[in-house]
């Protein structure tokens, strides 16, 4: 056999290793877009319907005699809401007489609309002698009807909105006094123990806060110590053995850290609990490994001829590092923040240990009110046993996955700048 | 060996040793003194951990003069070239012995700033390494950096006159803002030596400087040299042989770390005393 027949020989076997292995890549390309197709897709039906909320119409007579005193607007916020709002509901429906009975219709419509309706009176004080319709939000198992999610099929004992209640709601509908609306609650609330009254804003606002903690830590601590490391320090056993330390550091887990802060900022310094700029100081803690290495690896593969270059013409080693090597070296700086950030931005476990899972009402307006962050809510809300919590967990998710598009969109705009011909 | 050589070695002139890779005293032959010297070296030994690359090694450069230094790959002339500016300082495991002297200050000694030396001291690489930035802020860097323009017309002018004794006026007069590094590689070597005289050094070491280029950029650059040894010393490490008869006025023969031989230019290329650097630049190794 000649040397080109043997070598053809050959040449069929590794064209068909070749195609093989192209095979495998493929596959593996869409069984990752299978599943991140199944991930987005299950998020997004479960949680498209928290975008709209049910509210449910009523005519509501106001009359003076709901208030004590002189209409002044103090006497109008001490008004009995609530009992104006039962009595229009049993206006509406005059056929409910039983005690049993009234207690369930009350509960059609929300425990906060008597709060909404106050609001109202107190700004337009001129409704009070008339009858007017009132949109009041309604109940969160009424809303969950309305999406469709409850089947009436069910046996009456395994579903918390008994048949009595669904009749009432067929008839509003018919009625027309039912109906969906844009859910904007979901993204001007903070949290709630009442489904259709809890929102995001208040996680958004605290994770908003403990990124920024965090980024303002992270970045330019893990930054200096990459530039120390690299390019200042010498080389010796001490230096080999941070740099160990540093990359250990960067595989432990995030509860670690949380235990860390808790030691050492809540019992130690005594600082607050539950506030983002405590949990934004330990997820600094967390990250800064990530970026430092990252860092490192950057200014690493900045060619050492410019390093030499800005030396030749007298530039002090500061001046080299700052003038020139930084530059070239931040765009790999900035992916390595990304990479540390996003991981920041999902992290529960450390929060949690830091007090960050209190349940908290109000929206966090510093860093040093007690809040709550996204990935902590979405955790809060799946625990949570009512129904109406399932679509808020997705579009909580959907709403940490846009943040966390929107982070890294940010990043990516900064490093798009810094990037350089070379 | 030629007449010349065996003759010698055959002589009372006890300079010249037959061995001098093993001779831990071995003597240059030739003259290693200037008498007008821009900068003096004694006596230098350079270490690379527990290597040493340098032997014992004293070369003085004289003013308006261009010395090249040849020798064969690993012979220790970049290193050498590199300690004149301290460049070697960079590089941790690197450690230096012996006496250099700039106009007669010890430039390793504690008062002397290598930031002021390397300013004096100026330094073209072998790869041409523009900054990444334009190529009007290329030549302005090091002005800017010890603030020699007092405005931004000195400056204009400094960068001009920069670039034009670099011979690259012409080529790139409308281009200044456009990156260094978008031109060809023999102007960004003259950019980059443009960017050394910018600051006005009394000394420009040059480390192979046209070894990345081809013919035509390289006859540039050598005629760049002749025109600048009028105002500069100047110390060039090349690997060719014609490029070193052709610039230089004084040539060093360096060999396995050790100086071999020192004399002028034409004396050591038609006539060389010692049997090493004959060997060298007739061809029979390198």
């Amino acid at each position: 056999m000649n040397q080109v027949a043997f070598i053809q020989q050959g040449l069929t076997r590794r064209y068909r290793a070749e195609k093989r292995f192209k095979t495998y890549g493929l596959a593996a390309i869409v069984c990752g877009i299978t599943f991140l197709v199944f991930l987005l897709g299950t998020t997004f039906f479960n949680g498209y319907t928290a975008l709209l909320q049910t509210y449910i119409s009523v005519d509501i007579t106001i009359q003076e005699s709901d208030f004590d005193g002189d209409l002044s607007p103090e006497s109008l916020s001490k008004g009995n809401y609530l009992g104006i709002i039962k009595r229009s509901l049993r206006e509406t429906f005059p056929e409910v007489t039983k005690r049993k009975e009234k207690a369930e219709l009350y509960r059609l419509v929300s425990s906060g609309a008597q709060y909404d309706l106050r609001e109202k009176i107190v700004e337009n004080p001129e409704l009070i002698g008339n009858t007017t319709t009132f949109w009041l939000l309604a109940d969160d198992e009424v809303d969950v009807y309305m999406k469709g999610r409850i089947d009436p099929s069910v046996p009456e004992k395994n579903r918390r909105l008994k048949d009595r209640s669904i009749t009432w709601i067929e008839q509003l509908k018919e009625q027309e006094r039912i109906e969906k609306n844009f859910n904007i609650l979901f993204f001007t609330n903070g949290d709630s123990r009442e489904p259709e009254q809890a929102g995001i804003l208040g996680a958004v606002m605290g994770s908003v806060f403990t990124i920024l903690v965090t980024m303002l830590l992270a970045f330019p601590i893990g930054v200096s110590a990459a530039i120390y490391l690299q390019e200042f320090a010498k080389k010796n056993r001490f230096t080999d053995l941070i740099e160990v330390n540093i990359n250990n550091l960067a595989a432990v887990p995030s509860i670690i850290f949380g235990l860390l802060g808790l030691a050492v900022f809540l019992n130690f310094f005594h600082m607050p609990r539950s506030i983002p700029l405590v949990g934004g100081m330990v997820l600094a803690l967390m990250t800064l490994p990530t970026i430092i290495i990252s860092s490192r690896a950057a200014l690493g593969a900045v060619p050492p001829s410019i390093r030499e270059a800005a030396l030749g013409v007298g530039a002090s080693p500061v001046q080299t590092v700052l003038h020139h090597v930084l530059p070239l070296a931040m765009p790999g700086m900035l992916t390595g923040t990304i990479i540390g950030l996003a991981q920041a931005l999902g992290e529960t476990a450390p929060l949690l240990v830091i007090g960050m899972v209190a349940f908290i009402v109000d929206i966090p307006g510093s860093p040093m009110d007690p809040g709550t962050a996204l990935p902590v809510q979405i955790y809060l809300w799946a625990d949570s046993p009512e129904r109406a919590f399932v679509e808020r967990t997705s579009a909580a998710i959907m709403v940490l996955l846009l943040f966390l598009v929107a982070v890294n969109g940010l990043i990516v705009l900064l490093r798009k700048k810094f990037e350089r011909r070379w | 060996m030629n007449q010349t050589s065996i003759e010698l070695s055959n002589s009372v002139d006890r300079n010249i040793s037959d061995d001098p890779l093993n001779d831990p005293n071995y003597k240059t032959v030739g003259e290693v003194t200037s008498p007008n010297a821009a900068m003096t070296t004694k006596n230098v030994n350079v270490y690379y951990g527990n290597k040493q690359a340098i032997f014992n090694v004293s070369l003085d450069v004289g003013k308006n003069e261009v010395l090249a230094m040849i020798g064969p790959s690993g012979c220790g002339k970049s290193t050498f070239l590199r300690c004149l500016n301290r460049m070697n300082d960079t590089i941790d495991i690197c450690r230096i012995e012996g006496d250099i002297r700039l106009e007669g200050e010890d430039i390793y000694s504690r008062n002397m700033d290598v930031v002021l030396l390397r300013a004096r001291v100026g330094m073209v690489f072998q790869k041409p390494n523009p900054f990444p930035k334009s190529v009007f802020d290329n030549v302005a860097y090091g002005v800017n950096l010890h603030g020699l323009s007092n405005n931004k017309s000195e400056l204009n002018d400094i960068v001009e006159d920069a670039l034009k004794r670099a011979g690259l006026w012409d080529e790139v007069s409308d281009r200044l803002n456009q990156p260094g590094t978008g031109l060809s590689g023999g102007q960004q070597q003259r950019l980059c030596i443009a960017r050394a005289i910018a600051i006005s050094p009394e000394i420009i070491l040059m480390d192979e400087p046209c070894s990345a280029l081809d013919p035509i950029a390289t006859a540039k650059i050598e005629e760049l040299i002749d025109e600048l040894s009028q105002h500069y010393s100047i110390c060039i490490v090349t690997h060719s042989m014609q490029q070193a008869a052709r610039v230089s006025q004084r040539t060093a023969y360096f060999h396995l770390g050790k100086l071999i031989e020192v004399g002028a230019t034409d004396i050591i290329f038609t006539n060389p005393l010692h049997r090493l650097t004959e060997g060298y630049i007739t061809g029979r190794f390198g």
